[in-house]
């Protein structure tokens, strides 16, 4: 038996090198719809990829919390630090508090100068944000407790201004307030704040508070770190009630803030993501069932040309289904090469689409197996119909037949 | 081995068709043939034979009439088992050669030992075995289309001989070739039936009807006359002929 599917898939390659350009034709339909589901997949879950790594750059499981109006021509009030404390000592599960603010300067050093940003931002924010300090050290508690003036920079910041200088320990100013540089921080995809994450000063929140806002309490957002093994919508209820009660929004009320979930993020995504999988498997199953029906009209046409064939088969001997088999075995190797061929081209794709959208390319081997599976699976099914008519043909017929 | 003739025919009846349309083409044949018999069954066309040797290749099925080979009950076979007789038993050569295009006179003559599960090793010698046999071991590589009618036909032979069959049956084996060739594979089949194997052929051709040992002439759907005892092989026997 064995012997006999080597020798009747030799026999399959054979006929298929002999109507090569038949064969290559009949399955562009499988091979466009294997192409199309696995670029979308690859390119999908690049998709994915990308998001999770800048939402990991807001920290995961956080909230972060600012105010919101739902009417824009009305200012809504800012959280303070009394607010932050309440948030951290009142809602179980939460693990830990970071306010922050920020505000726009020029910071001037050794006759260079930058416009950037500059944000109020204690230990906890670092922690929660995953910010690393690379070189030299981050904010003591007594420089956060006093407000004073240190300041950790972006690596944007020692590109511009400090050029070929020493970093650590150098004096400079940002607005009107002289700093001492204690730190830089490793580069970073994304921020809370938007805008490039690299080109940044921090200085600790107290110091940003009274140099720069005048106002020694307020923030203008502020995360909130959980433990995971509480559950996120509880949390974030009382989240919401603890605010609404402190900022005395009435029943009926629409909260003046809003909470972002960085989880949600990554499920909305996710969601997108998968509603354009989706889409793109319903036109892939559409060409993958005109490619087979395809495969089943050729395999009809072969079974036609080859009766005189078939017939000194059946005539010597050959049984029915291992009539069936021959055939059964051309199509399936004809889908598997469609299959194949759609897996390489969609390996080409992949590269180069996620290369021109700047996305990462993620190799699946699951999808590529699975395609190529699903690809055998179609000349069975597609296969087995002109298969069965052939191994039904009568030899004396088939005999005569010109 | 057993004493019962190796072919035994029976009231076999072949009606094709239903109806107004229907046309029977045998109308009760009764035939035996024992083993190692070379029989030329001849007949003005549609007088049969061509049915007959369908029925006795394990190809069709009487309408009725019982069908025995090798004592077994060939009309109540299914399709399948038919197939197993024939790649069992016997052996096929055609007028037409029918040989598979585009493929090798050794890949032609392995085709049987395939469908036997034969290994490719096994089938390659018996292939090579069978080729040299008919004397075409030199053109094993050559696809038909290079092969003269006469070569073509010996490849047909070696490919029935190559699973040592019971039977060759060779419906108008000389059918396509000139008288030279055409004697060469008389000749041919007259040393194989020497070996021992049971050969049925069709003919209209006289000339090539005197190489057997038994002639059985058919008309109108039955068999007409049976002249047993000729002296096989030689071309100049007399008989009396239709």
């Amino acid at each position: 038996m064995l012997g006999m599917i080597g020798a009747t898939f030799l026999l399959a390659l054979r006929e298929i090198r002999r109507h090569l350009l038949r064969s290559f034709l009949t399955t562009l339909g499988i091979i466009i719809g294997v192409a199309a589901v696995i670029t979308m997949v690859t390119l999908g879950q690049g998709l994915t990829a990308d998001v999770q790594e800048e939402v990991s750059g807001l920290g995961s499981d956080v909230f972060i919390v600012f105010p919101q109006q739902s009417d824009p021509n009305i200012a809504p009030a800012p959280f303070d630090d009394a607010d932050i404390r309440a948030v951290e000592n009142q809602i179980a599960g939460v693990e830990g508090t970071a306010g922050s603010v920020s505000t726009n300067a020029t910071a001037f050093h050794n006759g260079q100068d930058w416009a950037t940003s500059v944000e109020g931002a204690d230990s906890e924010f670092f922690a929660t944000q995953s910010i690393d300090v690379i070189e030299g050290r981050g904010f003591n508690q007594e420089e956060e407790a006093r407000g004073e003036s240190v300041c950790i920079v972006g690596p944007k910041i020692v590109e511009e201004i400090f050029v070929a200088d020493e970093v650590i320990g150098e004096q400079m100013r940002v607005g009107n307030v002289s700093c001492q540089v204690v730190g830089v921080i490793d580069e970073r995809a994304n921020s809370v704040g938007g805008g490039d994450a690299n080109d940044v000063i921090f200085m600790p929140l107290k110091t940003v508070q009274r140099r720069f806002i005048g106002n020694a309490d307020n923030v203008q957002f502020f995360i909130v770190k959980y433990d995971p093994a509480y559950e996120t919508a509880v949390i974030q209820q009382q989240l919401i009630d603890l605010l609404r009660e402190r900022r005395v929004i009435q029943d009926g009320e629409d909260n003046d803030f809003n909470i972002v979930d960085t989880a949600e993020i990554n499920e909305t995504v996710n969601t997108i993501t998968g509603t354009m999988t989706l889409v793109v498997t319903v036109i892939a199953a559409i060409s993958l069932l005109v490619g087979g029906i395809g495969i089943m009209n050729i395999m009809l046409v072969s079974v036609t040309e080859r009766t005189r064939e078939i017939g000194i088969r059946l005539a010597i001997g050959a049984l029915a289904r291992e009539v069936r088999l021959q055939f059964l075995t051309e199509a399936v190797v004809l889908c598997c090469f469609g299959g194949l061929i759609g897996i390489l081209l969609a390996l080409g794709l992949s590269v180069l689409l996620a290369g021109a959208i700047d996305l990462p390319f993620i190799f699946n081997p699951t999808v590529n197996i699975l395609s190529f599976v699903f690809s055998a699976v179609m000349g069975i099914v597609f296969g087995y119909y002109p298969a069965h008519r052939a191994s039904r043909l009568d030899p004396i017929d088939a005999l005569r037949h010109e | 081995m057993s004493e019962a003739p190796l072919i035994e025919l029976e009231g076999i009846t072949k009606t094709f068709g239903e109806g107004a349309a229907a046309f029977q083409a045998l109308k009760g044949v009764n035939l035996t043939i024992d083993r190692g018999d070379f029989v030329a069954v001849m007949g003005p066309s549609g007088s049969g034979k061509s049915t007959t040797m369908n029925i006795l290749g394990c190809l069709d099925t009487p309408t009725s009439g019982r069908f025995r080979f090798r004592g077994v009950e060939v009309q109540d076979l299914s399709r399948d088992q038919r197939s197993l007789l024939r790649r069992r038993y016997l052996g096929f050569v055609f007028q037409g050669f029918n040989l598979l295009a585009r493929t090798s006179a050794l890949e032609n003559v392995e085709l049987p030992l395939l469908y036997r599960g034969e290994s490719k090793k096994r089938r390659k010698e018996a292939a090579e075995r069978s080729l040299d046999l008919v004397g075409l071991l030199p053109w094993a590589d050559h696809t038909p289309a290079e092969l003269s009618g006469g070569q073509q036909q010996r490849v047909a032979i070696a490919r029935a001989l190559v699973t040592d069959p019971d039977v060759l049956l060779a419906d108008e084996p000389t059918g396509n070739l000139d008288t030279e060739r055409s004697l060469e594979i008389m000749q041919l089949l007259t040393d194989l039936n020497k070996t021992g194997i049971t050969i049925l052929m069709v003919t209209h051709e006289e000339e090539m009807a005197h190489f057997a040992k038994t002639i059985v002439h058919f008309r109108d759907g039955l068999v007409e006359r049976v002249e047993r005892g000729l002296k096989a092989g030689a071309f100049a026997t007399s008989g009396e002929h239709v």
